[in-house]
């Protein structure tokens, strides 16, 4: 049974008050919701609202220009844990919100919303933030997707990048035609000034470490065809599938590390063979020139543009614009990891988050799913240890695999009470360290079933050892037996 | 589409773990079985990093092998399967039953470099495929060991309670090989068999260069249909089913499907032995800012300062040369010795009689 609390703050801005509040601000409401996941499992969310009208400062900083700079001014004034929710709402006719737009979702932890309609509609609006900014039902059971009987969920549900301790980044530039093109890319200031920002963002969910190479002459799988109107080369999205495995047997996925690897491939076609673009399934090239592979990485296909006279000296050199990569790759980041911006209810406005790469209700998002993810994998590997054990009598447990054992019960505990109270950080953090102390206790490698026999196996190899030597013996000592009885029956027979 | 979404397989990934389980130069076709199910499962698209090769590797170097540094699969040596790439995980007397059940249930010890591992998940679809020799209920390992359906079964159990695979394809190509998958009781698990319990599978054909038999029947005529498949074919497994009648195989090829989710016709071979992956186009893209980049980059970090290593005690000698040597308390004599000495005062008074007793004490 999983509780999960989300503390949500619903302000109210002078004017926006809607006439038909049950008890006057500031009042408190919960309201609980359930999800069942299948006959064991339930989820229980619990919204803890509370409802109340905006202080002086907030007032002043709502009454900025924009929404973004009323964003940046609010920040400092809200509750800024991590899963908490604010709500701003502003008065109907405020120019804050451009037109057509009722709701406005900062980078932070907060989102302006227009007033309107009676406290019902308030309401609907609140959820519909919370599906946003926090978890919706499909994220958890996605999360949970073990225990969801199968046929429900469809194949696709569970492509996101499962929940793990760390991930390491592979950066790879492919040069397939070396003679026509020397290509530069300046790949480590780039990570340190787009991608590390990003990868700091991350790093309460998990380690990453970054590393980049270049391979030469490393083809695609595929040959692209010619297309005659547009006089290039394209890919169909059909064989795009095919792409990726006669490259990664170059990559070289690191010996060095067990995390799941992320591969970026950027790829400069020959010049034979350029422009290439990416074709989508209706025929048209795609904006950014790349695709991904869900738990995999992502591939961007980078254009030269044709020497201006023939008579350039090959090979041409190129430097890439790492800001145009970049942006298509921690796009890409993020789509692996599940941060997609594409459904959206209607009249939402999402703010960009910059330079972070998500926002930081994108990454409660991730820290909800992935705590309840942990807590699920946790429950799930002792219970399968527990039925291992029951199964094989004499298996013989270590001393630091049942501290292992225990520390795993605690930290779950610990974590799932965490969650019911709504304090996401040290639910997720407890949940992390549940998960490494029951992976470490499952995969010890002592427990292997095959080194303990059960007790008839036993038998089976000492009886045939035994018998044949335990027969004389017994025989022997039956006629001990025997002697001695006979020997004192005798004295009394004679007399 | 929907439809054709809703039978498509679940998995991201394809991992193969392909074990030959004799060695000696008399088996050398359980070898070269092994061998042409690797090279097609890495023509197919799978990588050296995804595939765990378990071989005792004694047959390129064979004093015997009249070809030395390569291995044949058909007569008149027509191709070398052991080629250039071949990238064998555990090799020689690392191929043991322990090692086998550690690389499925991954209970390997810490020290297991990344390639003699199989890092699955629960979006894998895995391939095993064994060769040996092998009886009613076991699979000979290396002459000194046995492997038992239930043991397998139990591994692929403790797999799929750790979610360590989406679904598993199971073959095996020895004697009396439909009884090493009679006992599987995990979901998505699909198995096929050269022989039932009860007939021999056998080998095709020598090749008197050589000297022994090059494949065994059942991989031979499975070899020849994979070589039709190319990555984007659409074959399913209903017709590996077909692979190998009874007139040509000798033995009846057995399957088992009942653990299987899917059904059969829906399964592409390339979901098992290729390596298709789900690709989806980048349609966002997020903006960022050069220049706040620069105004923002963070001052490279100090270097810690790090303290001088040095090497640990591996062995406290100091301590051990200023030892002084233990008490050793002291236990009376039990079980084992208590039982002989029994005997042996038993056999003596047998022999002497009590009465004489009083001439030793």
């Amino acid at each position: 049974q999983f509780q999960l609390a989300v503390p949500v703050a619903v302000v109210f801005a002078p004017g926006s008050v809607p006439g038909d509040l049950p008890r006057p601000l500031p009042f408190r409401d919960v309201q609980e919701t359930e999800i069942p996941v299948n006959l064991k499992t339930t989820v229980t969310t619990r919204y803890e609202t509370i409802y109340r009208s905006t202080t002086a400062q907030e007032e002043a900083a709502l009454g900025a220009a924009t929404a973004r700079e009323a964003d940046a001014a609010l920040h400092p004034l809200q509750d800024t844990s991590l899963g908490s929710l604010t709500m701003y709402v502003v008065p109907e006719m405020s120019s804050l919100l451009p037109q057509g737009v009722s709701v406005y979702v900062g980078k932070h932890r907060s989102a302006l919303v227009r007033a309107g309609g009676g406290l019902a509609a308030l309401r609907a609006r609140l959820q519909q933030l919370t599906q946003v900014m926090a978890f919706t039902v499909s994220s958890i059971t996605a999360a949970l997707s073990d225990r969801v009987p199968d046929g429900q969920l469809g194949p696709d549900a569970r492509r996101h990048l499962k929940s793990s301790l760390g991930y390491e980044i592979t950066f790879s530039l492919l040069n397939p035609d070396p003679k026509s093109h020397a290509v530069d890319w300046d790949i480590e200031d780039a990570v340190n000034r787009y991608v590390q920002p990003v990868l700091d963002k991350l790093s309460l969910v998990a380690n990453f470490s970054v590393d980049s190479q270049i391979l030469y002459y490393a083809v695609l799988g595929v040959t692209p065809r010619f297309d005659k109107e547009s006089s290039s080369f394209l890919l169909s999205a059909h064989s795009l599938p095919h792409v990726i495995n006669p490259v990664e047997a170059r990559l070289g996925s690191s010996a060095a590390s067990l995390y799941p690897v992320l591969n970026f491939l950027l790829y400069v076609p020959e010049r034979s063979h350029s422009p290439l673009y990416i074709q989508d399934k209706d025929g048209a090239p795609v904006s950014t020139n790349a695709f991904h592979s869900p738990r995999w990485g992502g591939i961007m296909v980078y254009n030269v543009e044709a020497p201006a006279s023939p008579q350039t000296s090959l090979p041409l050199h190129v430097e890439v614009d790492m800001v145009r990569v970049m942006e298509v790759f921690l796009a890409q980041l993020r789509l692996l990891f599940g941060l997609s911006r594409e459904e959206l209810p209607p009249e939402f406005l999402l703010e960009s988050p910059g330079n972070e790469g998500l926002a930081d209700w994108e990454l409660d998002r991730l820290l909800w799913a992935h705590t309840v993810e942990n807590i699920a994998t946790v429950s799930t590997t002792l219970t399968s240890l527990a039925q291992l054990l029951d199964k094989i009598g004499n298996i013989v447990i270590k001393d630091d695999v049942a501290s292992e054992v225990y520390r795993a019960v605690a930290s779950a505990q610990s974590a799932v009470a965490e969650l019911a109270v709504g304090h996401l950080h040290s639910a997720f953090q407890a949940s992390k360290e549940a998960v490494t102390s029951s992976e470490r206790a499952f995969f010890d490698p002592s427990l292997l079933h095959l080194l303990y026999f059960p007790d008839d196996q036993k038998f089976a190899i000492y009886i045939p050892l035994f018998l044949p030597m335990a027969v004389p013996i017994l025989l022997s000592l039956a006629k001990i037996v025997q002697e001695t009885r006979q020997r004192k029956k005798e004295p009394t027979k004679l007399d | 589409d929907q439809a054709e979404q809703f039978f498509r397989s679940g998995h991201t990934n394809n991992w193969a773990v392909l074990v030959c389980t004799s060695r000696f130069w008399f088996n050398y076709r359980h070898v070269a079985n092994t061998l042409s199910v690797y090279r097609s499962v890495k023509r197919l698209g799978i990588p050296d990093s995804h595939i765990v090769l378990m071989l005792a590797d004694d047959m390129a170097c064979n004093p015997r092998n009249p070809k030395p540094a390569t291995v044949f699969s058909h007569k008149n040596m027509e191709l070398n399967v052991y080629g250039d790439d071949v990238e064998v995980d555990y090799r020689s007397y690392e191929v043991t039953v322990e090692n086998f059940l550690r690389v499925l249930t991954g209970r390997i010890p810490p020290s297991t470099p990344r390639s003699k591992r199989l890092l699955s998940d629960d979006r894998s679809n895995i391939l095993i495929y064994m060769t040996g020799h092998g009886g009613n209920g076991f699979l000979k390992f290396q002459d000194s060991e046995e492997i038992t359906n239930v043991e397998l079964a139990d591994a692929f159990e403790q797999m799929w309670q750790k979610r360590r695979y989406n679904e598993l394809l199971f073959i095996i190509d020895t004697c009396q090989g439909a009884s090493m998958y009679e006992r599987f009781y995990s979901p998505n698990i699909m198995a096929l068999a050269s022989s039932q319990v009860g007939e021999d599978s056998l080998s095709h054909q020598p090749d008197l260069g050589i000297g022994v038999h090059l494949m065994d029947r059942y991989t031979f005529y499975v070899l020849e249909f994979l070589e039709e498949i190319h990555p984007a074919s659409q074959t399913n497994m209903n017709d590996l089913f077909q692979v190998c009648p009874k007139s040509l195989c000798v033995s009846t090829p057995g399957h088992r499907t009942d653990l299987f989710q899917r059904d059969p016709q829906n399964v592409l071979i390339t979901d098992f032995f290729g390596s298709v992956r789900k690709v989806e186009i980048t349609t966002e893209t997020i903006s960022l800012d050069p220049d706040l980049a620069d105004f923002e980059r963070k001052l490279p970090k100090d270097e810690l300062a790090t303290e001088p290593l040095k090497y640990a005690e591996q062995l406290p000698v100091a301590q051990i040369i200023h030892q002084k040597p233990k008490q050793k308390d002291w236990h009376p004599p039990g079980g084992f010795i208590l039982g002989l000495w029994a005997l042996i005062i038993m056999v003596f008074f047998k022999t002497y009689g009590i009465k004489h007793m009083k001439h030793i004490f």
